[in-house]
């Protein structure tokens, strides 16, 4: 048929799909957050598709807000999606430029603009990422200086569109507030991700991927001992996810470099193997170990 | 095909029963020190690598070994004198003799000489004993200097090119474009004022430089004074109508230093930001000069009048590639040095080869661009190459391509031959030249696209497409005496 | 007479589209662009009033050319040059700079001619 085009062609043609793909298999879990993401391709591969028959429909805002708690793979996504827009010829570079409160706001009278402006084109032709976004704004100091960046932002978000897309990120509450008072900002921003915590079997997956990454193993009690850790640690505060996962492997290495130090003599097995001993030395496990004794006196 | 060098691995030499060496009579030079196979030249030691061809009969072990003698400290027989010196020390060495590719009877040398050969600063006296002697030398029937490399000791006792790239460009306030020149023509009848118009139109039509030619110097036609004035006069005139700094390299050689330095005393009097001297006043001429330049805050053009007599024949004389070595030395801020695509000898990768050398900080081994040596020019400032003689702007693709954006490129004939006058044939070579550069940095492949942007360029400018007509079929093609011995030479159409 | 300072004088004033062309390469290159502005373009005016400082780390031209038309707006009598800065060992100078904007009516110098001994002319530019 004359006029006719093949979405599948044009997916497969502007490389996204392989991203998209590469989503899937790389990050573990975030179901909602990939539906998303392969919603906003297509429906940007279809825009494509009319402005190729000729349609020419206004430039779809692009401008997004990731939610979600610390750990949650926002930056890592968004990292995806400056791909994902660049191949779709959305932005003309595909960097992405994360930055926070600091790195927009400045000191003094006169310091704000000029340091917005300079992330604002250094970020252009790409993605700007501003994590834990309500902090630009203050409303108990009203003479802050985030809310002179929120107007910049807000003109450079509506004016220079086809220049670069602006993800904001946060806590889902309190990125709720911050767009309930700057209904402007809000507005503006039209595609909304929330990112849900990972469940204990998804932090194993991420575990055993992220322990593969150092070439190290996790000997099967070891296995067990940080599915417990887990199951305790999101429990108590401060929980960050992949990124407190991330911390307490960390933790272990030092504990198994230390444990083999001691040993003396190693071979290669050991070196490569975090034990359950070196996850147990948590102090996560502490509460738990008082409780025990508590039931249990000797 | 490229085929690398090697410095095989270092092993002592012998000097056997001394006694005996020093016995009066003629020794071979092999058998008096001066072939050490296998030597590991230190970083400290000046190389230079010779192209030789023996006589008949001659072993080729036993000529490099005569090159190192008689560029060193030897003579046809042995003298006991030599044993008041520490004469191991000061015997260059022959260390590698290899067939030259695909070329019967002619041998490379490999010869490396103990920096205390050298006096500090003076390429007389390096010259001197380079090529002093070797070349009429009786065993070889011919040798050519082909390569030099000097110990960055050595390079930081010259002072080098007065202004450099850099500094020139930020004096001229021109940035990211290879300049443009032209030479006045007729070089020989022009009375001062006629040849000061021939100035005026071409640098109000656009050109950054005119220039004087070589044998332009204080003729009965023209007395150079009058030269000066003329032409200084079109030079202010049209830098005061463009607002951009314009030059003309008035040729101060002459035939004395102390008529020279007048010259260029009154050049600097009038304003001019650059003078040339052309080759053959001799390099302690081109070094005083240079040290004029300095002290005076003006660009040392250096025309290499008579290089050819050195350089030209493939089997005998002095690669241009180590003149233009020694002349970065010397220190000259300007330096012709071929156009692959003209109607001077060279080509491509040689010329670019020539090109690097004047250019690099650093310039490593390149065998197919005849670079037989990397070589640190411990922070020397940088020698703009000039390309001139039979190029035109249709040619201008080509030569943004060979040579980049540090280049002078010399429009003479194409300048001043344009048929709707001087000043049309200047602004036809500005445009296209930077029509070209546009295009370049706009990431279109200008080698192959070059004569459709100039086509387009030439549409909203009438001298171009003039000069386009006049010298689209104008070629030289003759095959390149001085091509590349390690790689098939490719001409360009 | 036009200024023809700058790598493109004697093309067509260069689009912003074409300008934007030319930031992409100097930044493909890893230089830092900037604008200076004039008004007076004196050959020996080496130090034009800076717009802001070189901008660093941009990867696109879209920032610089945002700050072109506030400069444009902020002075649209002067002249306005992109400068792209080259830091490498060697270089450490300008790679390209061409003028982005003119004022309606160029700038205009003459000569002035001070005769001194014989036929030496001593020659000064001044605006005309």
């Amino acid at each position: 048929m004359a006029g006719s085009i093949d979405l599948k062609a044009l997916l497969a043609e502007s490389g996204v799909a392989e991203v998209l793909d590469e989503l899937d298999r790389e990050l573990v879990g975030l179901k909602p957050v990939k539906t998303r993401i392969r919603e906003i391709a297509s429906l940007l591969v279809v825009d494509k598709a009319r402005a190729a028959l000729g349609v020419e429909g206004a430039k779809p805002s692009l401008h997004m807000c990731f939610t979600g708690n610390p750990g949650t793979g926002k930056t890592t996504v968004a990292m995806r999606m400056a791909t994902i827009l660049h191949r779709l010829g959305h932005v003309r570079k595909g960097h992405l430029v994360a930055v926070t409160r600091d790195d927009l706001v400045g000191q003094y009278i006169g310091h704000t603009a000029p340091k917005t402006k300079e992330v604002l084109k250094r970020a252009m032709g790409g993605v700007l990422f501003i994590d834990e976004a309500y902090y630009l704004y203050r409303p108990e100091n009203e003479r802050d200086y985030g809310q002179e960046a929120i107007e910049i932002l807000m003109q450079v978000m509506e004016n220079q569109r086809e220049d670069l897309v602006v993800i904001f990120a946060g806590y889902k509450s309190r990125m709720d507030t911050f767009f309930q008072s700057n209904p402007g900002l809000g507005s503006r921003v039209a595609h909304h991700i929330d990112f849900p915590d990972y469940t204990v079997d998804e932090l194993e997956a991420i575990a055993g991927k992220m322990v593969a990454a150092l070439g190290l193993t996790l000997s099967e009690p070891a296995s067990r001992a940080l599915a417990e850790y887990l199951r305790l640690r999101r429990e108590q505060p401060n929980f960050a996810n992949a990124r407190s996962l991330r911390n307490a492997l960390a933790r272990a290495r030092l504990r198994q470099a230390r444990r083999l130090l001691e040993a003396g003599t190693v071979d290669a097995a050991m070196l490569t193997t975090i034990e359950a001993e070196d996850i147990r030395a948590s102090r996560v496990f502490d509460a738990a170990r008082a409780a025990a004794t508590e039931e249990n006196p000797c | 095909m490229s085929q690398t060098v090697k410095h095989p691995g270092a092993s002592q030499r012998t000097t056997g029963n001394v006694a005996k060496r020093y016995q009066a009579g003629v020794l071979k030079y092999k058998e008096m020190g001066y072939w050490v196979p296998g030597y590991e030249p230190k970083d400290t030691d000046v190389i230079a690598v010779f192209r030789i061809t023996p006589q008949e009969g001659v072993d080729p072990e036993e000529a490099a070994a005569a090159v190192a003698g008689e560029s060193s400290t030897a003579t046809w027989t042995v003298v006991w004198t030599d044993r008041l010196t520490a004469c191991e020390n000061y015997r260059a060495k022959a260390y590698q003799v290899q067939p030259v590719p695909g070329t019967e009877g002619q041998y490379f040398a490999w010869i490396a000489y103990e920096l205390d050969l050298f006096e500090e600063g003076s390429i007389a006296n390096l010259t001197a004993s380079i090529i002093g002697n070797v070349f009429s030398f009786k065993p070889l029937k011919a040798a050519r200097l082909e390569d030099m490399r000097f110990p960055v000791a050595y390079v930081k006792t010259f002072r080098g090119p007065p202004t450099g790239i850099v500094v020139e460009r930020e004096r001229l306030d021109k940035y990211g474009r290879p300049l443009l020149g032209a030479t006045i023509k007729p070089k020989l009848g022009l009375s001062g004022k006629n040849y000061g118009r021939v100035v005026y139109e071409a640098l109000l039509g656009g050109l950054d430089f005119t220039k004087d030619d070589e044998n332009i110097n204080s003729q009965p036609f023209m007395h150079w004074r009058d030269r000066f004035l003329f032409c200084m006069e079109a030079v202010q005139k049209a830098q005061a109508a463009s607002g951009e700094v314009k030059g003309h390299y008035l040729n101060i050689t002459a035939g004395t230093m102390e008529e020279m330095y007048k010259r260029a005393e009154f050049a600097r009097d009038l304003g001019s930001c650059i003078v040339m001297v052309d080759l053959i006043v001799g390099w302690t001429a081109i070094q005083s000069i240079s040290n004029w330049a300095r002290d005076n805050d003006m660009i040392l053009h250096m025309h290499r009048a008579g290089h050819g007599t050195y350089t030209r024949q493939k089997n005998h004389g002095v690669s241009f590639r180590v003149i233009a070595k020694w002349l970065r030395l010397a220190g000259v801020d300007h330096l012709h040095a071929g156009t692959a695509v003209g109607k001077l000898e060279g080509d491509p990768m040689t010329v670019q080869g020539y090109y690097n050398v004047c250019r690099d900080g650093y310039t490593k081994q390149d065998l197919a661009r005849g670079i037989f040596f990397d070589q640190d020019w411990a922070g020397l400032r940088k020698v703009m190459p000039v390309a001139s003689g039979g190029i035109h702007a249709g040619q201008m693709h080509q030569l943004l391509d060979l040579f980049g954006d540090d280049v002078v490129l010399q429009f003479g004939g194409g300048t001043i031959g344009h048929p709707m006058g001087i000043q049309a044939g200047a602004t036809a070579n500005r445009v296209a030249l930077e029509a070209m550069v546009l295009a370049r940095n706009e990431g279109r492949d200008i080698k192959s696209e070059g004569p459709e942007i100039l086509a387009a360029a030439a549409k909203t400018c009438k001298p171009l497409e003039a000069a386009l007509m006049t010298w689209k079929d104008v070629t030289f093609n003759y095959a390149s005496t001085d091509t590349s011995d390690f790689v098939p030479t490719v001409s360009v159409a | 007479m036009r200024i023809t300072q700058g790598t493109f004088s004697y093309l067509p004033d260069l689009t912003d589209e074409q300008i934007a062309k030319q930031v992409d390469y100097a930044l493909s290159q890893d230089w830092a662009v900037s604008l200076e502005y004039t008004d007076d373009p004196h050959p020996r005016n080496v130090y034009w009033e800076m717009w802001g400082l070189p901008m660093f780390d941009l990867k696109d031209a879209a920032g610089v050319l945002a700050e072109l038309r506030e400069a444009r707006k902020a002075h649209p009598d002067c002249y306005i040059k992109l400068n792209a800065f080259d830091s490498t060992r060697g270089f450490e100078t300008m790679r390209l700079s061409f003028i982005v904007h003119r004022p309606k009516e160029e700038a205009r110098y003459k000569l002035r001619r001070e005769e001194s001994a014989g036929r030496l002319v001593r020659y000064t530019l001044e605006r005309a």
